[in-house]
């Protein structure tokens, strides 16, 4: 080697590096696979998620016509009239304009369909609006009066779901009555997504029983008005049961909808993608170590030790980068398919079932993309340090394990993550979410891979001193001798597999505590909901006509409606229903009601979200005041992820002044058909609520419920799938990268009289003991990550707790198949390193 | 006149309830009838006038609030029932910005908000009011974007009944009437504000006061109205409904002397000469902004050659559904007034 002749390092490398591929072009493809199967997760669930967003966004903005703010009624009994007239003289208002806003229903008899076409209802001044809300005005085509009480506006979307045409005769069914209107326009500034009917406000109050009340102002406010000063003016005028609400706070309270839902989403997503990278650094480990002694020759040629480092890096960013792109076309792919399959909100049950149009977003995908290169980058750089550090000299003639065996490996690495881990599950949500929950799991996944060459040791160690037959005994003492070699392949099997547990953990105690909660809040025979019943639900003398159907043995009637505490945060659900104390899934213990006031149960969700804690008291803004109850007790509730209130009925009744009821929960007498029942009940109904009432029994409600809660768990389940085949893939591409590298030591074992069998015996063994301490290590860490999920993560996000059940069919699977998997990928790739020539085999060496 | 009340006929259906006939012969009754009728089917409280500003500048002026009725069901309860609907309407014309400036309230009467008082003028249309006070005097006031201005217009003459003793014909049926009576000669007094300068203006206003449950013929394609205040404290009111062809379905209007001497012009007195055409560049339609009027007064001709204070005093109300027209400030030698020039861009329909 003189100095004359310098080859070009790069040179040498890019060829190292095609050849590298050339010769093993499975292990670049597996690691660009994983990349690109977390990046394309990522980007999907993101993409979906902000396709959602803006359809609920454009949904709100639709009916509520871009208004500068807007007041709303606490519940839909709405407020006093007379606000109107004290806030259009409130400085800084330009304009205001009254509203009432109620769900109705075209009835079925006219649209010709089972089902009756929900839509919104808006009673509005024409006069006023057009100053606030122009796009909710409907231009009749013969400018007939906007005041003819005869005349409704229907949005296209109400057109369609309706089945009617302009000019048709339209009957709407809200607050008990029905009432027919001609369709005398099209409201054509409201987009298409929206079933919205728009009436004369005088009208809407008469018909449909609103006289006195709104639900809305709308509010323009004066050009050059400083902002906060009107809100603060306004707000000094609202009173108990009337909120102000800007679009800030409308979009918080819509973004509130799925927040939570959606950064679970992406934290998966995210773990896919960690995954992923465990498989570029055990792929790009086993292949720095096959080619140590390529590195070698090349730091003699005179690479420096930090180009090397450079090369291995580059080639981790290249996978990447394959990855990287592979993962957003895939992932655009599959948002469009799952939006197309599941709807807006991945079955999460968020969103109606409106149109929704997926926008491809250049600045995430290039943000998704970046993250894969990076994890893939980070991913190299452990091995590519590794490599660059090796001495030349040595590693020019040695292909194994770098580290003596007789060297311990440290377990405390390892053991300081999972600490830091468990710390970091101990602390409060940052933002309304468990990000410290999500660190937590990073970490207790870190420490479990770090600790694993010191777990696999002190797992083998009692094996050691076994006498066994020989191909077993080689087994052990390889793995053994060599922790770092086994701990690459660990790790790929031990992330994989502790994530997998860790969901099938928390999915399955998950829908085992709402299985236990159905049953508990479940336990009438037959139950009747009217649907859209938030303006008037059944009367008393509807609910005597029920009370009075033969074969009904008792009967309880609720009442449920949407009470909106705070200006940014979605409705809760106030209900009313007789004995709540007997009849709803407490948790924890009951409060003594002082005299003389009022009990009320809340869900747990309100607990994290509106600090309160049972003997706590809170105002319920009813009936134009502020109505205080005392929190008596805390239950149980996985439906509604806002918070909901439970009152005795009659308390219900004196502190609303409603004394109509949406729900009943039925007991049959003995012998009564339940089919037969649910017929005779919806003749009393009547066909007006009838067409509203939805009848259910238990099995069907809870059929119903776990296939909702499956299906908003369906990309759950995806993930966890594709978490389980990356894991096989990689145990399977570790294996037979590792079993060829050891093509020399077979030829040696064959020299020294070890039968091919026995050698094959050998890699199974070995096989299928990496496969036995991962799968023990993966559902150990697995679980305790599960437990991080179940009591961090998901009270934080959704804030309800679960009770833990461990899916043992599920785990006992897991094991089997990925030991099996270990061996059988193990002993396949041995065949084919064991039928080489022994002797050329052997020649290699020197 | 009064054109911009059919932006609001638009809101009638076809279907009318029974309004109250504009029959001769009703005595009139002041403070009672400078309030609101609220049984006919439109009203309106006309101001039009000259304003100078402290730097002796004129400029041309209207403010007036509508009332109409619209068919509602009487049974309905709601407070909300659109039973009243007001609009109020105001325009400035300044010679040096070369077009008019206006501004507009409209509302359902009701809350407090928009209110009309059937005893005397007591108006509220939000941020905009026009009061009568018991000494005689009307104040009002109107915030628009570009201009503002609170008024006091007091009464230097009393009021001049139109027509037959305020029972005024607008066509061949007897039905096709108004209850018309008119202030002529306000003394003004006020503030303009523009551009956020309040300036102190001084001036000489007409009061247009009508109500009627039918006042334009089927066959009427529009009208042309002037109102003048002469120099020598007379005032003199013509209007003139057209057909298609443009000859006058019907025509009218009254002259009064400083001594209150009045005489009422039958079709007959009445004849314009349309004059130089303005044409609009904004929509075309060709105005005669400088018409020749001939009246007889007691048996002899009195012929005004009329000036407009500038050309462009055109109205574009179609964004908001109203019509096209033109009305502004003139002047006649002797005398100066305001001038409003309908249905010459397309039909007026009802």
């Amino acid at each position: 080697m003189t100095a004359a002749w310098q080859p070009p390092p790069t040179t040498a490398a890019r060829w190292m590096v095609i050849g590298e591929w050339r010769a093993h072009p499975a292990r670049l493809v597996i690691g660009a696979l994983a990349i690109a199967v977390g990046v394309a997760l990522g980007f999907a669930v993101h993409l979906v998620n902000q396709t959602a967003l803006a359809s609920f966004d454009r949904a709100v903005r639709t009916v509520n016509g871009a208004a500068d703010l807007q007041i709303r009624a606490a519940t839909p009994a709405g407020f006093a009239e007379s606000l109107y007239p004290r806030i259009a003289r409130t400085p800084g208002v330009a304009a205001a304009s009254p509203v009432v806003e109620i769900v109705a229903f075209a009835s079925a008899s006219t649209t010709g369909t089972a089902n009756p076409a929900p839509m919104t209802l808006l009673g509005l001044d024409v006069l006023r609006a057009a100053a606030v809300t122009p796009s909710l005005i409907g231009l009749p085509p013969d400018r007939s009066s906007p005041f003819d009480p005869d005349a409704i506006f229907l949005s296209r979307a109400a057109l369609t779901a309706a089945k009617k045409n302009l000019g048709d005769r339209i009957t709407l069914t809200a607050a008990n009555t029905s009432r027919s209107f001609t369709i005398a326009g099209i409201l054509a500034n409201t987009g298409n997504d929206q079933a919205i009917a728009v009436i004369d406000i005088a009208d809407a109050q008469w018909r449909f029983a609103q006289l006195g009340k709104l639900q809305r102002i709308d509010i323009r406010l004066a050009q050059g008005m400083n902002r906060a000063a009107a809100m603060a003016a306004i707000n000094a005028r609202l009173p108990a049961d009337a909120r102000l609400v800007s679009p800030e706070n409308a979009q918080a309270s819509s973004d509130s909808l799925s927040r939570a839902y959606r950064v679970n989403l992406e934290m998966l997503a995210m773990v896919a993608l960690l995954t992923g990278g465990f498989l570029v650094y055990s792929a790009q480990s086993l292949s720095v170590a096959r080619r140590r002694p390529q590195f070698a020759l090349l730091r003699v040629l005179g690479l420096r030790p930090g180009a090397l480092t450079v090369q291995i890096v580059l080639e981790g960013a290249i996978v990447g980068l394959i990855g990287a792109g592979l993962g957003i076309a895939i992932g655009y792919g599959l948002a469009d398919l799952a939006v197309t399959l599941l709807g807006g909100d991945l079955g999460g049950g968020l969103l109606g079932r409106g149109e929704v149009h997926l926008d491809f977003s250049a600045p995430a995908a290039l943000v998704f993309a970046m993250i894969g290169i990076a994890v893939a980058i980070a991913s190299s750089l452990v091995p590519a340090l590794e490599a660059a550090r090796a001495k030349p000299a040595i590693a020019l003639k040695n292909a194994g394990d770098t580290t003596d065996p007789r060297h311990r490996p440290a377990g405390w690495p390892g053991l300081v993550l999972l600490g830091l881990g468990g710390l970091a599950a101990l602390g409060p949500p940052i933002a309304e979410l468990p990000l410290l929950g999500y660190a937590a799991m990073a970490l207790l996944l870190a420490g479990g891979v770090a600790a694993m060459p010191f777990l696999a040791r002190a797992l083998l160690a009692p094996l050691q001193n076994l006498s066994l037959p020989a191909p077993l005994d080689l087994a052990l003492k390889r793995l053994w001798g060599a922790p770092q070699q086994a701990a690459v392949a660990l790790c790929g099997i031990v992330a994989s597999t502790s994530l997998m547990v860790a969901m099938a953990v928390m999915v399955s105690s998950f829908r085992g505590s709402v299985d236990d909660w159905l049953v508990q809040i479940l336990p009438s025979d037959v139950y009747l909901h009217i649907e859209g019943a938030e303006t008037a639900g059944l009367d008393p003398t509807a609910q005597a006509r029920l009370a009075a159907t033969p074969g009904v043995a008792k009967i309880r009637f609720l009442r449920q409606i949407p009470l909106r505490l705070a200006a940014d945060r979605a409705p809760v659900i106030l209900t009313g229903q007789p004995d709540p104390a007997a009849s709803i899934p407490l948790i924890g213990r009951t409060i003594p009601v002082p005299a003389g006031e009022v009990a009320a149960y809340i869900s747990e969700p309100m607990v994290w979200l509106y600090n309160l804690k049972p003997g706590d008291r809170m105002n319920l803004p009813l009936g134009g005041k502020s109505r205080p109850v005392f929190i008596a007790g805390v239950w149980r509730d996985y439906a509604r992820q806002f918070g909901a209130i439970t009152l005795a009925d009659r308390d219900f009744t004196a502190l609303t002044g409603d004394r109509t009821r949406s729900e009943a929960a039925i007991d049959t007498a003995p012998g009564t058909d339940p089919a037969k029942l649910i017929t005779a009940l919806r003749q009393r109904l009547g066909p007006v609520i009838g067409a509203q009432a939805m009848f259910a029994e238990p099995r069907q409600m809870r059929a119903v419920a776990l296939s909702i809660f499956d299906r908003s768990f369906a990309i759950t389940y995806a993930l966890e799938a594709i978490a389980i085949v990356i894991g096989l893939v990689g145990v399977a591409a570790t294996f037979s990268a590792q079993t060829l590298a050891r093509t020399r030591e077979f030829g040696m074992l064959r020299h020294i009289g070890v039968r091919r069998g026995q050698i094959m015996t050998m890699l199974a063994a070995e096989g299928a003991l990496l496969g036995i301490i991962g799968v023990i290590a993966g559902l150990a860490l697995g679980v305790l990550m599960s437990q991080v999920l179940i009591h961090v993560v998901n009270p934080q996000s959704f804030h309800w707790t679960m009770d833990t059940r461990i899916p043992w069919p599920l785990f006992a699977g897991l094991a089997a198949a990925l030991t099996a998997a270990a061996a059988g990928t193990a002993a396949l790739a041995g065949r084919r390193a064991v039928s080489a020539d022994a002797i050329r085999a052997v020649r290699e060496d020197w | 006149m009064r054109i911009l009340l059919l932006a609001l006929a638009l809101l009638l259906p076809a279907a009318a309830p029974t309004y109250p006939v504009v029959t001769p012969g009703k005595p009139f009754a002041f403070p009672r009838d400078h309030g609101a009728h609220p049984t006919f089917r439109t009203e309106w409280w006309y101001v039009t006038g000259w304003l100078k500003t402290p730097e002796g500048k004129d400029l041309g002026f209207q403010v007036t609030f509508f009332r109409t009725r619209p068919p509602t069901d009487p049974a309905n309860p709601s407070a909300f029932a659109p039973g009243q609907i007001l609009f109020a309407h105001a325009a400035l014309s300044d010679p040096a910005l070369g077009k008019l400036q206006h501004s507009q309230r409209i509302a359902r009467a009701g809350f407090g908000l928009a209110e009309t008082s059937a005893r005397t003028t007591d108006i509220v249309l939000d941020d905009w009011r026009m009061k009568r006070t018991p000494d005689g005097r009307i104040r009002t006031s109107i915030a628009g974007s570009e201009f503002a201005f609170e008024l006091t217009l007091t009464p230097s003459q009393p009021e001049l009944l139109q027509g037959d003793r305020g029972y005024s014909r607008k066509g061949p049926a007897p039905a096709d009437a108004s209850y018309y009576y008119t202030l002529p000669h306000l003394k003004l007094a006020g503030t303009l504000t523009r551009a956020g300068t309040p300036v102190t203006v001084t001036g000489q206003a007409w009061l247009d006061r009508e109500w009627s449950s039918n006042y334009l013929n089927p066959r009427a394609v529009g009208w042309d109205w002037l109102g003048l205040n002469m120099d020598d404290g007379s005032a003199l009111t013509l209007f003139r409904i057209r057909d298609a062809k443009g000859a006058a379905v019907w025509a009218g209007g009254s002259h009064r002397t400083r001594t209150g001497q009045q005489t009422t012009l039958a079709p007959s007195d009445v004849s314009f000469s349309p004059g130089r055409l303005w044409r609009s560049k904004a929509t075309g339609a060709s105005y005669p902004v400088a018409p020749t009027v001939t009246v007889m007064l007691r048996g002899k001709p009195l012929t005004l050659r009329i000036k407009p204070l500038f050309d462009n005093q055109e109205l574009d109300s179609r964004g908001g559904g109203g019509p096209v027209y033109w009305e502004g400030a003139v002047t006649v030698p002797g005398g100066r007034g305001y001038l409003e020039l309908t249905g010459y861009q397309s039909p007026l329909k009802m």
